[in-house]
């Protein structure tokens, strides 16, 4: 399974990195985004400073739509989906292949949205530990959640319209979870940021394991 | 059906009863005065959207996925349970509010039951909006119970969401860690009537939204039968010649 996850992993990463649609469109959009929202609220540092994680996070949302949305289009090429499929692997390797290349994507965009809103919005982290430790389960489980999701809309004709209306509310709480570990990342509060990370790390848990096991067949009905 | 009249006769009684008990028998509440007459109507409204609705989703979505009890009953009744849940959802918001502007001062508030709870209205609305994309039944059928399933997982987030955080709105009364009632008397009865009439209400409407779902089926088939049926007669479909016996393909070598 985890060799299949690998393979489908770096097919995946290898188209994004032939075609560099991530790169071109994902990236501008979720930078862009900041710039909004910082119109949205006005040019003061300090309401921009208490504001920058949860605008943050919220740009990571957008951004796993858009993501995902990408990595379906990619298998949404004439029998595409049907060569995965007969291909002999493993639903389960498909899943955490396909969650382990978005999450590779998602890493990256929070690694420059984090210079984007040390930049503009003048923050700094305080408690880089925590930082990462939210980032990553909250990466993991936007990741699982996405792939899900992406697949369950993939081949619709309204998987644009669809697809943020089923995942939005689905990765609410890890806009909620996020935002907190990273306030307290800020701030330097470790205490408050801990309760976070666990609820991140349940709903990576939950979506991992939901994922592995509905995979199947959630692929034999698109 | 008659068992399905029965229960519906027996909801309408049940519910007319909660009324004339909540609003003129019993009496004002110590301290929340005539306010409490609408908690004979919240939390059994909130009872049958989280555990009826999300209960009978859940299991019968389950019960589709596996393989061994694979049927589109299964399927059809998480229909129905999900749709009838939206309603109850959303009177479960829409009588917390009314309840919450008096006794809180506020309409709404970003507490964590209320929060999870809208977060759960919206997930169902999200399973509609995909069961009304156009598929072959078994394909729907398989796609809206993964997503069922994913959807409520909200459930006992919602459930727990009083213990886990501290929040502005009551821990459980009924449903609580020790299982104590914390009401007594003819309010404690009126309240248990409310959860008899709310659950009767329930069955009610799931057992009529799932004829309906049988019946769109059938009319769905019977569409495409007609369409085919008027393709066939412009031509674009030949149509085999019925009673001519179809021709031994020759030349082959065996």
């Amino acid at each position: 399974m985890l060799r299949d996850a690998l393979l489908v992993a770096g097919k995946d990463l290898r188209i994004e990195a032939r075609s560099r649609v991530a790169l071109w469109q994902v990236l501008p959009f979720a930078l862009l985004c900041l710039v909004l929202f910082a119109f949205a609220l006005g040019p003061g540092p300090a309401a921009l400073r208490v504001a920058a994680p949860g605008l943050f996070w919220l740009a990571v949302l957008f951004s796993t739509v858009l993501a995902t949305q990408r990595s379906f289009a990619i298998e949404s090429g004439e029998g595409t989906r049907d060569g995965l499929r007969l291909s002999g692997i493993d639903p389960a390797g498909i899943f955490l292949g396909k969650a382990a290349a978005l999450a590779v994507q998602l890493a990256l965009l929070q690694v420059v949205l984090l210079a984007g809103i040390t930049l503009l919005f003048g923050v700094r982290l305080h408690t880089v530990w925590l930082a990462v430790a939210a980032s990553v389960l909250a990466t993991v489980g936007l990741s699982c959640a996405g792939v899900i999701y992406g697949s369950l809309s993939a081949g619709l004709r309204v998987r644009e319209t669809l697809l943020p209306l089923l995942v939005l509310p689905i990765v609410a709480p890890v806009l909620l979870a996020g935002s907190r570990a990273w306030s307290a990342a800020l701030s330097g509060s470790v205490s408050a940021g801990s309760e976070w990370l666990k609820i991140l790390g349940v709903f990576a848990a939950v979506y991992l394991v939901v994922g592995i096991a509905l995979y199947g067949p959630l692929q034999e009905a698109s | 059906m008659t068992w399905v009249r029965a229960v519906g006769i027996a909801a309408l009684v049940a519910t007319a009863a909660t009324v004339w008990l909540g609003l003129w028998v019993t009496p004002p509440d110590r301290v929340q005065g005539d306010l409490v007459r609408l908690l004979y109507i919240h939390p059994p409204v909130a009872f049958v959207a989280l555990y009826c609705a999300g209960g009978l989703a859940a299991l019968s979505s389950l019960l589709y996925l596996w393989h061994r009890t694979r049927s589109l009953f299964w399927d059809r009744l998480t229909a129905a349970a999900v749709e009838v849940g939206v309603v109850f959802c959303a009177l479960t918001l829409a009588t917390g509010s009314i309840w919450g502007r008096p006794s809180w001062g506020v309409w709404w508030t970003w507490d964590a039951r209320l929060t999870s709870t809208a977060l759960l209205l919206v997930l169902l609305l999200g399973y509609l909006a995909l069961r009304r994309v156009p598929a072959p039944p078994e394909v729907r059928a398989r796609r809206c119970s993964v997503a069922a399933l994913i959807a409520l997982i909200d459930v006992p987030i919602v459930h727990f969401s009083v213990d886990w955080w501290q929040t502005l709105h009551q821990s459980g009364t009924v449903l609580n860690p020790e299982l104590k009632l914390y009401v007594h008397g003819s309010i404690a009865w009126t309240f248990l009537l409310g959860f008899i009439a709310m659950a009767l209400v329930f069955t009610w409407m799931v057992a009529v939204r799932y004829r309906i779902e049988v019946l769109r089926d059938e009319v769905g088939d019977e569409e495409l039968e007609i369409s085919l049926a008027e393709r066939r007669a412009e031509g674009t479909i030949p149509e085999e010649p019925a009673g001519v016996p179809v021709p031994e393909p020759t030349g082959g070598t065996r």
